[in-house]
Parts: structure tokens; sequence; C-alpha cells
């Protein structure tokens, strides 16, 4: 097993996901799997190889400054969960 | 009516033989009877299809129609459609209802095409069989045991089982060309940059790339023409002019250097997948081409390398999920971690949070260089071998999957297993370059896929290629029994 | 023990574009909650970002103006963490290669003397929306206009060693980024604040002790009270044998202290990685010369030119080019007035600077403007009224009762320099002070001032001053 119980736990926890008590033992087996298969990647020389970010080649296109987007707040607040005066709700946040 | 190709509805429609109502309202009901053994629609929009359809007479009828004016078409449920739901395949999206089309749905539309419903897949098209969707797997009309191929597996399946005659699909890893393949039709995964992303929901933003599962490739180049080209809203858009693709369907392939890639041919092919992709190969010999053997050394890296790019993009794009603004939110957070940890917990399916798991860590401190940016590098070494392949080559070939369909639930306990089945159609999406499947033959009665692979924009040429093939072949009319 | 501070800045510039850096949404301040959010800025599935090409123009003014490198290619990343305010979960921003890099700034401190301060970098990136913690039904409002709004953020080198070092570096970055007309460089509205990275050391350490990050200040005032507390407190936890823990602060400018952030202390793993939605920011040199060229004259070019060009001290040279606008008001007055430097700046940092200060107007709001301040300067130096008079001109002028001249005119505030008309009041003023005369010719010498004030008042201030005290003199001393 390449991962051990805490780091799946401290991964889920970076990536916000609840894993149950029951869960996690089969988390942790398929993804160590997981890790230990792209592992193989270490064996490819890679020496002097620039790395690819992107399958195409070009720059950023720069768009011009203008305002197109006019207000829909309720078109768009439809699949809100809750809304409360135009604001999004979320529990107490604490600073 | 439900038999005929697109170039040929589009003939009937233009001569007035039938309208698109009727044909509109033959497919529905078709999908009315059909589809509850299959699976391949997450929403079928009745209404919506039946008023555009309408449309679509009349402006038939002030002689305004196009080629596409008046024919029914199926979105996968990736592609943001205003005003319907827009599942994802996913119980986070269960409930979102689009504000705006993508630029595919609205080219699409704009083409006169109609929109019978949003089509099943794996959830967040993370998956090669279809069996992550919330909205329960697609079944392959072949054979209702097996698999359709994913994660545009409720597109391919509707297009085989002729409840549409066109659908489109997603291309992220195999998406496209794995399931075309599975069904036995056609399908076209472009140039990355060739398609607008723009409304298509993000799975992994520098290897998705929008396209078409059709039975045909002169269909292909019908609908891929209006629905490809330059979006202001999509930065990795490419600007080069769509040539007409129709146009060239016909030109000869005399003196067509193809290469086959000797790591496609390996053992990991089922013998019999393999006597169908050199039979095939036999019919382009007779049509003038030439066959040679070339070498792609680091294609055995692509799934690993994918396995680490894709995640990492994916744990990034599915973050917007939260339960803030829109989709999935659980019952009662407690506070604010809770609500994410809960809602992403709930709303995601395994495979889905999987990825984002695997994603999350190669990209944590620690991690980045020997995983992200290894995989990088190896992405460019792929590329690169390709690259060398086209000095010499026009076109690859080789198969689209190791094996026909195989059953439900057969490769769902181990993920590399699953992982794996993408071996021949992974590495075209780490290159972006545009690939095809086509169909080349029946394995044990199941249909199996040549993939024809090309340098970037070489669209036209592939659908050349794939056209003069089917021209001399009948593996594209087979139909499913029952269908 | 001696102990040495060590401060750097993050300076977070809002740009003045009219739209967002990756959406069509108006940036506009002020607006009612998310109604300039956008899908792009909502973080909408299907939702991509296009790059204002106005943000990337103003980053690169301001790494042109600062002497810094712009990149020929600059890369944007993704910084994922999980917040309301931040939509898509992460913010798209720069990370290994930022737009401007390796830059320095002169830095003119209160005393007049300068330092330089080393500029890391300045990157482009995403501003996020604003999370209200006011009660609405015991939850948090998130209001998403502000998510999207562009921002420069530029980094220092830890160059400066104490709270007012780090003040007038945050002020010379306000004024050139308003210069460069690059940020309104609005502090109320958050559109200029910064982070402080504090640490100390002991004297002659070459190590840096751990930091801590105070976040968001948004006035100079609070820059220097956080930074002073922070120092303070650092100090008082090492001289006690504790240790400094690194983590981010947030200061409470009522009780005037920083305290820990509870939302931020789990320890950060932001997985920067390239953003696979935007392609390299790649800028071809014709480009950035077309943009040097429209570069202004910068406030340390003005600044010199002043001294140089007017004889002004360098503390009126800064005070008259901390603004591009009060640079150029200046000016002007000294071309229609055709000189007497010393006098219009004078004025303008006087008399004007005051009126605007209590009417709460900048100087592109003035009542008063550049000419009609000139044309008054004018009847000054023409002897026409005495600077004392001209005070009661300005005023007259700034309420609006017309031209100098016309005011002059209306209220009969025309100097008298006619020596027999001022030695008239004068005997008519000593013959009604009989016993002041006395005193002052039995050696009360101060009694002069009462003299002067009783020939001001009977000329309602008219008479010219230097005339009256050498007629004065002359006729006291009988």
């Amino acid at each position: 097993m390449s991962l051990t119980k805490q780091e799946v736990e401290s991964v889920a926890r970076l990536a916000r996901l609840e894993i149950t008590e029951g869960e996690i033992g089969r988390v942790v087996e398929k993804l160590s799997s997981i890790i230990d298969f792209v592992d193989q990647l270490q064996t490819a020389n890679t020496d002097d190889v620039m790395p690819m970010a992107h399958p195409l080649d070009m720059g950023q296109r720069l768009r011009t400054d203008e305002i197109f987007e006019a207000d829909q707040r309720n078109r768009y607040q439809v699949n809100a969960p809750e809304v409360e005066a135009g604001l999004y709700l979320v529990p107490k946040v604490i600073e | 009516m439900h038999k005929k190709t697109i170039a040929e509805l589009s003939r009937s429609l233009q001569a007035r033989e039938f309208s698109s109502v009727e044909l509109t309202r033959h497919l529905l009901s078709r999908i009315d009877a059909l589809d509850g053994g299959l699976n391949s629609f997450i929403t079928v929009t009745a209404e919506g299809a039946l008023a555009a359809a309408a449309a679509a007479d009349e402006r038939i009828a002030r002689g305004e129609g196009g080629p596409l004016t008046g024919i029914p078409l199926a979105h996968k449920d990736i592609f943001c459609t205003e005003g319907v739901r827009t599942s994802c395949g996913s119980r986070m999206l269960d409930n979102f209802v689009s504000p705006y089309d993508a630029t595919v749905v609205s080219r699409l539309k704009d083409a006169g095409m109609v929109m019978l419903g949003k089509t099943n897949m794996d959830e967040f098209a993370m998956g090669s069989s279809n069996e992550t969707s919330f909205y329960g797997p697609v079944h392959n009309p072949w054979d209702l045991k097996t698999v359709p191929g994913g994660s545009s597996g409720g597109s391919a399946a509707a297009v085989a089982a002729r409840l549409a005659p066109v659908a489109t699909g997603t291309d992220t890893g195999g998406s496209i060309r794995q399931p075309a393949a599975l069904v036995g039709i056609t399908g076209v995964k472009p140039t990355y940059g060739r398609v607008s992303r723009y409304g298509m929901i993000a799975f992994a933003s520098s290897l998705d790339q929008a396209g078409v599962l059709t039975r045909t490739a002169e269909d292909a180049a019908l609908v891929l023409e209006a629905m490809s080209g330059f979006d202001p809203r999509d930065s990795t858009s490419s600007p080069a002019p769509v040539p007409c693709y129709h146009g060239s369907l016909q030109e000869s392939l005399e003196g067509l250097r193809v290469g086959v890639p000797e790591e496609f041919m390996d053992e990991g092919l089922d013998s019999e997948n393999r006597a169908a992709v050199e039979a095939a190969l036999d019919v382009y010999r007779a049509l003038g081409a030439t066959v040679s053997t070339v070498s792609l050394p680091s294609l055995a890296l692509s799934v690993p390398t994918y396995y680490v790019v894709a995640p990492a993009e994916a744990s990034s794009n599915l973050s917007r999920f939260d339960g803030v603004r829109f989709g999935y939110r659980c019952d009662d957070p407690a506070d604010l971690l809770d609500l994410y940890q809960r809602s992403r917990g709930e709303g995601f399916g395994d495979e889905v949070k999987r990825r984002i798991m695997t994603g999350t860590y190669v990209l944590s401190a620690g991690y980045y260089d020997a995983y992200y940016l290894k995989a990088q590098k190896v992405r460019e070494l792929i590329a690169r071998e390709f690259r060398q392949a086209f000095q010499h080559v026009d076109v690859l070939m080789g198969p689209t999957t190791p094996a026909p369909a195989f059953e439900l639930g057969a490769k769902t306990t181990d993920p590399i297993t699953m992982y794996l089945n993408d071996i021949y159609t992974i590495a075209v999406n780490l290159a972006g370059l545009p690939g095809v499947s086509i169909p080349c033959g029946l394995v044990q009665g199941l249909p199996v896929g040549l993939q024809l692979i090309g340098p970037h924009f070489s669209e036209a040429r592939l659908l050349n290629v794939a056209h003069r093939y089917q021209q001399e072949s009948d593996w594209h009319q087979r139909l499913p029994v029952g269908y | 023990m001696e102990w040495e501070t060590v401060i750097g800045l993050e300076i977070h510039a809002q740009l003045n574009t009219v739209s967002k850096i990756f959406s069509g949404a108006s940036t506009a301040y002020g607006a009612e909650p998310n109604t300039q959010a956008c899908l792009v800025d909502l973080g909408y599935p299907g939702q991509l970002p296009v790059l204002n090409g106005e943000a990337v123009a103003k980053a690169v003014k301001f790494g042109l103006a600062t002497g810094s490198k712009v990149a020929r290619r600059s890369v944007f990343a993704r910084k994922n963490y999980f917040y309301p305010d931040l939509p898509k979960g992460y913010q798209i921003s720069q990370f290994e290669l930022p737009i401007v890099q390796e830059g320095k700034i002169e830095v003119v401190l209160e005393d007049g003397s300068t330092m330089l301060v080393g500029l890391t970098r300045a990157h482009l990136e995403e501003d996020a929306g604003k999370s209200l913690h006011e009660d609405f039904k015991g939850k948090t409002g998130v209001d998403l206009n502000r998510a999207g709004t562009p921002l420069l953020e530029i980094v220092s080198e830890p160059d400066m060693r104490n709270a007012k070092q780090a003040v007038a570096y945050m002020k010379t970055i306000h004024t050139l980024v308003r210069y460069l007309d690059i940020s309104d460089g609005n502090m109320q509205e958050g559109s200029f604040r910064c982070d402080a990275n504090v640490s100390v050391r002991r004297k002659g350490s070459e190590t840096f002790g751990t930091r801590s990050e105070i976040k968001n200040l948004n006035s100079f005032r609070f820059v220097e009270r956080a930074i002073n507390f922070e120092v303070e407190r650092q100090i008082d936890i090492l001289e006690s044998g504790g240790k400094v823990v690194q983590e981010t602060r947030l200061y409470d400018s009522v009780k005037d202290e920083t305290r820990s952030m509870r939302s931020k202390e789990e320890a950060n793993d932001y997985r920067y990685f390239p953003d696979p939605d935007l392609l390299p920011v790649v800028l071809e040199e014709g480009y950035i010369e077309d943009i040097a060229a429209t570069l202004p004259e910068l406030p340390a070019q003005k600044r010199a030119r002043f001294i140089g060009d007017f004889g002004l001290s360098a503390y009126d040279a800064g005070v008259l080019t901390a603004s591009r606008e009060l640079g150029d008001y200046y000016e002007h007055v000294v071309e229609r007035l055709g000189g007497e430097a010393k006098l219009a700046s004078n004025w303008v940092t006087g008399e004007l600077a005051g009126a605007l200060n209590r009417a709460g107007l900048d100087i592109s709001q003035s009542a008063v403007g550049p000419q009609a301040l000139a044309d008054m300067l004018g009847r000054v130096v023409d002897n026409t009224i005495s600077g004392k008079i001209a005070k009661d001109v300005f005023e007259a002028m700034w309420s609006g009762e017309g031209t100098a001249d016309e005011i002059i005119d209306a209220r009969g505030l025309k100097q008298i320099t006619d020596t027999s008309a001022i030695e008239s009041v004068i005997d008519q003023v000593m013959a009604a002070s009989p016993g002041q005369l006395a005193d002052y010719r039995s050696g009360k010498d101060k009694l002069f001032g009462y003299f002067v004030g009783q020939v001001m008042k009977a000329t309602q201030g008219k008479a010219n001053p230097a005339q009256v005290n050498e007629l004065l003199r002359q006729k006291l001393a009988g």
C-alpha cells in the first residue's frame, strides 16, 4: 500500500470530500493502486524535455476592454440552494 | 425513416417526402419504445423538439433550409442547454438547469437542427463504460449485457440504435472514439481547439474536445463543419478557418501513406480484432495507399501520463461544485467545512471522487514535480513521437480498442483494468490530435473500430480517408438486432 | 537586546479597467449584490476565461515605469483553495512566470532622504468576492460583484526596516499607479490595499526571523499602526523566550491590535498549476514599445524637474507631485503667471489645499481653476492687492462670487499705494491714540504693531503693508 490512511485523509480534506469511516479502507486501497500505476512515469527519461502544459502552440488572445454582460442575477440565482437579498448564503464564516 | 443517414434525410426533407415534425415524432416514439432497455437518454425534450421541428419545416418551406435544417440530434448531457437540465451524469447537477447554451449547441441550433434530448454519460465524463452515471448504466444495443463504452455511451447507443441520426460527444481520453467503436458507428474527435469548449462542462481542460457520433463519415463531415470554428468565448479556440469537410470526401487515396504503430498491434490486442484491422488495411492498400510500420515508443506511458494530467485538471475544475451557487447541497450543514465536504461527498460518485483525490494528490506540495511536472514532460515526449511519425506518413491507423465491448460490471472493481481499456486512444488527446473511429468488423457478434489519427487540423483528410473506406465496406450499415 | 524589523509588502492595486479581467461584466463599485457577477464570475459550469487586454497593458505600464523586466512570456496559473468568496475554488493568478519581474523604486522618506526598495515581481490576478458577515438568518452572505476584478499584486523585497518606511513605500506606489492611470487608488473602496509581511531579528543577524502576514490593510495609518503593534508583539514574544509562529493575522483598527485569523489556520497547499483554459501571454517587442511611448512623466522625474526648474524645496516638490493632477494644476498656474513659482507653490499647497481639504474635494473638482488662481496671484504681484486681502479674494472666488478682478472691484479692495493717502490715515490714527503714542515714544516698541493694526483697520486692510510700515516708522519717530 503506497498511501497511508492519514495521507488519504489529508488529501480528502484538501479536496473537501467527505469520506466515511466505512469507505476509507477501500479508498486507500484504490488510490494506492492508482498512484502505484502512475509511478511508471518515473521510468521515462525526460532529461532536457520541456514540460508540455497545453497541446495548442498559440499565445493568449487579448480581449477588448468593454462591458458585454448585463445584470441577470435573478436568472442565475434560480439554481442557487439559498439566497437572501441577492446574496448567496453559506453557514456562518468566522475569520 | 430512422435508417436513413443525415445526407439522405436532408434530401428527403428538402424534397418534402416527409416533414421534420414527422421525422421528429417518429424518433421520439422510437425513444419511447426502445430506450427503456438502453437507458441512452437522461432527458427527452419532446415538446421543444416538436417546436424546433415545426420551425425547421417553415424554414425549409421558405427555401431557407440548409443541409442540417430539420435534422434531429441528441446532445451529450455535458453540453449546457438553456432552459433544459444539464446533469453531466451526476447527482451534483441533477437539479441544474443551464441559463445558457454551449457554443456547440447554439451553432447546431442555428443550423436548424432539432434537439431530441440529452444523452446519458459517465459522471463528468469520467469512465470508459458508461457505468459511472448517476442515472444508471447505458446498455449496448448489440448486446444489452455489454457496455456501450464511455464516456459518451448514451450518444453512441442512441445513434447505433437509430434513435437519433447524430449525437454530440466529448473526448478527453477516447470518450467519442471508444464508444463509437464498441457500438459500430463513426466517431470523430477533432483537433484540440477546433470546436469551442464554451458551455461544455470541463473534465480536463487541456484534453477535452467536442466531436460527433454518426453512422457515416459523410454525416460526421456535415455536422462537424457546422459546429467547428473560432469562438471568442474560448481562449483555446483556434482561429484557423474551417475547411469544407464535405467537399473533399471523394478525394483519391492514391499514394496515401498509412503508418501502423507497432505498439498498437502488440499482444494486448485481441486476435480477431487485429484481423479486422488488418483486413481494413488491405482495403486501403486496394485504394492505392501504402502501409508501413512506425513506432511510438512512449505509447505505453500514455495511460499513466493521462491519469496524472486529467485528474489534476479535473480536481481543480470540479472545485466549483461546492453547494453555494448551483448544484447539490447537503441537508443542514453544521458549518462551512461540513457544507463543502458533505455536498461534494454526497453529490459526486465514487469514480469522480477517486479522480479528484488522485488529482489533488499529484498537485500537492512535495509531489508536484514527481507526478504533474513529470507527466507534462512525458506528454511532450509522446507529442514529439507523433510529430516525428507524421514526417513520414499521412495517417496513422490501428485499432480503437483492444477488444470488443465487455460485459457490464466486468471491470468496475479494478480502476486500472478499466483505465487500460483506453490504451490506444489516450495518446491522441495528450498530443491534441484529431482521431476518427470507423466500424471495421464484428468480433463474436460485436462491433470493433478502426482508428485513424492525423496531424493537427487534418480533419478534412481523415474524413476523406474514412469515407472512402465506407464506400468499400458495409460495416457501418450493420444494424443491431431489434433496432 | 537590539532588534531589527524586516518588512515586505504585497500591494494589491485594482486596475481601473471598465470590464473584469476574464469576463465582460462591469467593475463599477457599489452596485447591488451580485448584479455584476456574470456566469464567468460565478464559476458556472462550462464557462471560460478570456483575458482583458487592457489589464495586460496596465501591468506592462507598471513594469516599464519601475524599470522592471516585462516578461515576453508569462503564464496564468490556478491557486486552489475553497472559500465562499472564491467561486471556482481557485483563483487565476500568476505564479512561476509573472508579467513583471525584478525592478526597484526610489522612495522619499519623511525627512527628505531617499531609499531604494526592490520589487520582486508584479503579477496579474483576479480579485475575490466579498463575504458579508452581518446576520442573514445567522448565515454569511456572499456578494460576487468584485470577483474577477483585475488586480496587480506588487510584491516588494523585504527591504523596509520600520513602519514609516513601509508607509512611504506604499505611498510611492500609490502615487505611481495613479500617475500611470492604471488604478484609481481608492483605499476606502478597497482598490488599493496591502498585506504586510513582518518579522524581527537580532540586530546584525543575517537570517530572517519568522514572519507573520497581516492581511488586507486598507489605509496608510493602519499599515503603520498594524506594523508597529506587530513588531512590539513579536519582540515581546522573543524577549520572554517564546517563538513567533508563522501565520496570517488580521488588524483590528478598533482595538488597534492584530489577531490570528482562524479561517486561515489550516496550512494551505495551493496546488498551483498552469491554467489550461488560458494560453501563455506572449508580448511582442513592438507592443511593449508602443506602451512605453504612452508613459507620462513619472513622479520622481516631475519632482526633480520642479526642484531644478522652479527652485522649490524637496518637500514642496514632493507635495506638488503627489498626484499628476496637482502637478499639472501647479504648472498651469506658474505658466499663466509667467513665473513666481514660489508664490504659486505657497498658494497651491496652502490656501488651495486647505480649501479642498475642508470641502472634501480633490484637485480636479476645485472650485477655483488654475487660470483663475493665477489671475488673482497676478494682482498680488502687481501690488493691486496685498497678500492678506488676496486670501479674502480667494475665499470669495471659491464661493463663486466671480473673478479676482470682479471681486476686487465690487468690494473696493484695491490696495492703497498713494503715500499721501496713507500718511493722512496715519495722522488720524496718531491723533486718536495720544496715550499709546506717548507710551511708544517713551520706549514701548511693541506698540508699533498696534499702530499698524489701526492703520490697516482704518483702510479695511487695503493699505500696502510695506508702505504702512515705512511711513509709520517715520511718523512715530516724530
